[in-house]
């Protein structure tokens, strides 16, 4: 692949134009599917049928003043909306959209991913940390022990995939499952993968959705019992970009579910591959993310460890086991 | 052992159905109303502030100025004056202001007049940021329904 | 999850919650004391909304006073103007014609409704679960919209007089009031217990939280759902009957859990008994006038009065004192929800913060009807 200054920059510009309009957009499809989920019709008002409502609430939230309160650790307190856009920002380099759309093909892609993905939380933790407000404090400890919690049976199924395909090369990963929807991880008939490939899709699934701290695992923003979490204390665009970094995350984290377990761009019946279908594959998922968000109620911290410990982890260290025996055996 | 194999069977279950009641919503049709394009029609006993009821003919209020509203009202929110009438017995209405930033709409005026003079009006578009405005003369009221009715 | 624990003292903190929480459903201050996310003490602090409603009623006349008890529960409004009427009534010794007393019992029953399906939306939403409460609030607002038809009103009613009520009931209303009961019967074993009672994430999160034993709920005088929820089969319509609920068949749901879950079961269960009434009290209303005869001015005989209701979150008692007057001497109201709140403090040592929240959700708090 060619690395001229030019492809840099498109690409740059690429990734920041489709990060910027999904974390504005998503804003408004969550706010649409959920009020279609419940019978009403959502924002109407700006623009047709509301499209323009993210503009709109972008406008209102620069507009405001960033207050820093009194107490709070200033630089920690202003770096860590940023820290939460950045890390799903630079993920966007290494993700696969089809075969020739990538900004830069890695042998240790996954890897990569995943050290960035454990970023992410920092900016929960600095932002509820610098805040200085109990709840906050209560907020990015319950977000710290969720998410490392939950990296390890993510990992564990991750470690499946990796095996199957053998590379830590996104790209390669999409590549092995290239042929039609019989081949992808998921569904995996070679070898007999999808005795056991549907529970690792299944546990990974959960796992994002606590990676990315949303409903029903949202411990760190449950609004019922702290307010609005580490985002207690932060307004203007501090707030909006938290919101765009978690909406950021889930895009990232359906990319990688389909770049693992959904055959990347591959369409479902082998017939012509291509970008399309990777994006309708995320946004499947992306609405499959916000209608659980908002069919379940929240669980709970200790619950949600208990699910983690007890179901997640034994399931994912035994689905491992057996996907490495029936590679040997076959 | 058998306590967890079922959490997790029934569990998943009881998810799946939960996601499949909320699907089915998502593709039927929102039941709210959209307020400003379309306003809800107000039951005929809707209890909004009360307004002061003309005569027929004339158009000038029925009331006689017995002052029971005034006395029946649980938060002194209704003053009215009236004076002698002119050539015949009686009196007449001058003034009815009704402070209506005091009134909880319990209908108890209404209730006791026995000359048919008050009703409930049907406004509930009632916003300001003037406190004024809530203290709403009654008599001014009519004489603009009189006009409108012309 | 309860666990026993030995709070280090020079490691708590005191997190204020409230008066503004999105989880105190009104102005309710808790000032907790935490170990990390338990709680080692919590103290309820009240009075954020106190309007001196029994002083109030010294001030006004009897009649005054009704628009008064439809602020103090407003998602009960009817039983407490029920209520208020009665005490009165026994006063005053006023006959109330039997059309208007099963009116009052319709009316009540179908506030009862609302009142529950306002829990329950607003108990999830404690839960983190917001669909349910727009699915409750579409059903919630067919009973607002029938409720309005008679009463002129949407929240605070003040419908009840003394001698009867304000209103008749038309056709209309009936057939309505039937077409609604149709309506829920049918959503509840779909929106209400398909979506949500056996959901698991549900049940883990309410199953064995806030254990309120029989022997707490004697020594802190809870009634209402709170109390049937932990084995106490007491409720005022069937153990001192009081209008004309001695002529319906209902049940009294009694559950022996003590739990959360437990709560909303009776109070889900209550929902389908007020069905009952209503329909009940619709096949056999009689006709006939709905006010009785009533002075204008009501002056009963100087004399302590008191009556009970049974509202939809517990044992509502008016002590009423008179001297002759056109004013009430003293009222004592005492309100459920104020005993029920009393416990929170004791329960949740130890708990955890999410689950104190839940268990509160649980309780059915209407804030200015604790201040009063």
């Amino acid at each position: 692949m060619e690395t001229s200054i030019w492809h840099a920059l498109l690409y740059l510009v690429g990734i920041l134009a489709f990060a910027g309009l999904n974390a504005a957009y998503l804003g408004y499809c969550e706010r649409k599917g959920a009020a279609r989920i419940q019978r009403r019709s959502g924002p109407t008002e700006v623009g047709y049928a509301g499209l323009l409502q993210p503009l709109a609430d972008g406008i209102k939230l620069m507009s405001k003043q960033l207050l820093v309160p009194k107490g709070v650790d200033g630089i920690i307190f202003r770096a860590a909306p940023i820290l939460a856009m950045v890390p799903a920002i630079t993920s966007m380099a290494v993700i696969p959209f089809s075969g020739n759309i990538q900004a830069r093909a890695m042998e240790l892609s996954v890897l990569l991913l995943f050290a960035l993905a454990a970023l992410a939380m920092f900016a929960i933790l600095l932002g509820g940390w610098a805040s200085g407000n109990k709840y906050a404090l209560i907020s990015s400890t319950r977000a710290v022990s969720q998410t490392l919690a939950y990296e390890i049976p993510m990992l564990f199924t991750v470690i499946t995939v990796v095996l199957i395909s053998g590379s830590l090369n996104l790209q390669d990963i999409a590549l092995d499952q290239q042929g039609g929807f019989w081949r992808w991880n998921i569904f995996r008939i070679e070898n007999g993968h999808f005795l056991t490939m549907w529970i690792s899709f299944l546990i990974f699934f959960i796992c994002t959705i606590a990676e990315t701290n949303r409903a029903p695992f949202d411990m760190a923003e449950a609004e019922s019992e702290l307010v609005a979490g580490f985002m207690t204390e932060y307004g203007s665009m501090g707030f909006g970009l938290f919101m765009m970094g978690e909406y950021l995350n889930i895009v990232v984290a359906a990319c990688l579910t389909t770049v693992l377990f959904l055959g990347g761009w591959d369409c479902p019946l082998g017939l012509i591959p291509g970008v399309w279908w990777f994006l309708i594959k995320i946004y499947i998922l992306i609405f499959t993310f916000i209608w659980i968000r908002w069919t379940f109620p929240r669980t709970q911290i200790y619950k949600l460890l208990n699910l983690n410990w007890k179901i997640l982890i034994p399931f994912s260290m035994v689905n491992l086991l057996i996907t490495a025996v029936l590679i040997k055996v076959f | 052992m058998s306590a967890y194999w079922r959490d997790i069977f029934y569990g998943s279950k009881s998810l799946i159905k939960g996601m499949l009641i909320t699907g089915r919503q998502f593709f039927k049709p929102v039941v709210t109303e959209q307020y400003p394009y379309e306003t809800p029609t107000l039951p005929p006993l809707f209890r909004g502030h009360i307004e002061l009821i003309g005569n027929a003919e004339s158009g000038l209020p029925n009331c006689v100025v017995c002052m029971m509203c005034q006395r029946a009202c649980p938060s002194d929110c209704i003053s009215l004056g009236g004076k002698k009438a002119e050539g015949g017995k009686g009196k007449v209405l001058t003034s009815y202001i009704l402070d209506f930033t005091k009134c909880s709409l319990c209908g108890s005026c209404v209730e006791s007049c026995k000359f048919d003079a008050l009703r409930y009006s049907h406004e509930y578009n009632l916003v300001s940021f003037n406190k004024d405005d809530f203290i709403i003369d009654l008599m001014k009221r009519l004489e603009e329904q009189n006009r409108c009715k012309q | 999850m309860t666990v026993p624990i030995s709070p280090r003292h020079d490691e708590t903190f005191v997190l204020n919650l409230g008066p503004q929480h999105p989880a105190t459903h009104g102005v309710l201050r808790v000032k907790l004391t935490m170990d990390g996310e338990y709680i080692v003490k919590a103290e309820p602090v009240l009075g954020y909304i106190h309007r001196m409603h029994e002083k109030m009623a010294e001030a006004g006349t009897f009649a005054q006073f009704m628009p008064n008890t439809a602020r103090m529960d407003y998602l009960h409004a009817l039983a407490f103007n029920h209520g208020w009427a009665l005490v009165v009534e026994k006063a005053a010794g006023i006959e109330v014609p039997p059309r208007a007393e099963y009116i009052r019992v319709i009316t009540v029953e179908l506030n009862r409704i609302h009142s529950h399906l306002l829990w329950w939306a607003a108990n999830l939403l404690d839960l983190g679960a917001f669909t349910p409460l727009l699915y409750a609030f579409d059903d919630r607002e067919q009973v607002i919209d029938l409720l309005e038809r008679v009463t002129g009103s949407r929240l605070t009613y003040s419908y009840m007089r003394f001698g009867g009520v304000l209103n008749d009931i038309d056709e209309d209303f009936i057939a309505g009031t039937r077409a609604f009961l149709v309506r829920l019967r049918e959503r509840m074993p779909v929106f209400y217990h398909d979506l949500v009672t056996s959901n698991i994430i549900f049940i883990k999160r309410v199953k064995d939280i806030g254990i309120i034993t029989p022997e707490m709920c004697r020594r802190y005088g809870v009634t209402g759902p709170v109390a049937r929820g932990s084995g106490i089969n007491y409720d005022v319509r069937k153990d001192e009957p009081y209008s004309v609920y001695p002529h319906f068949d209902f049940d009294v749901p009694v559950f022996h859990e003590c739990d959360s879950m437990a709560r909303y079961m009776v109070r889900v269960q209550e929902m389908e008994q007020s069905m009952r009434i209503i329909e009940q009290a619709l096949d056999a209303l009689p006709d006939g006038p709905i006010m009785a005869k009533v002075p204008k001015m009501l002056k009963p005989e100087a004399g302590y009065y008191y009556s009970a209701v049974e509202t939809a979150r517990g044992l509502l008692g008016h002590r009423l004192v008179c001297n002759g007057d056109k004013n009430p001497y003293k009222l004592k109201l005492r309100s459920p929800t104020f005993s029920n709140l009393s416990l929170f403090g004791e329960v949740t040592q130890g708990m955890l913060l999410a689950d104190a929240l839940a268990f509160l959700g649980s309780l059915d708090l209407v804030i200015p009807e604790i201040d009063r």
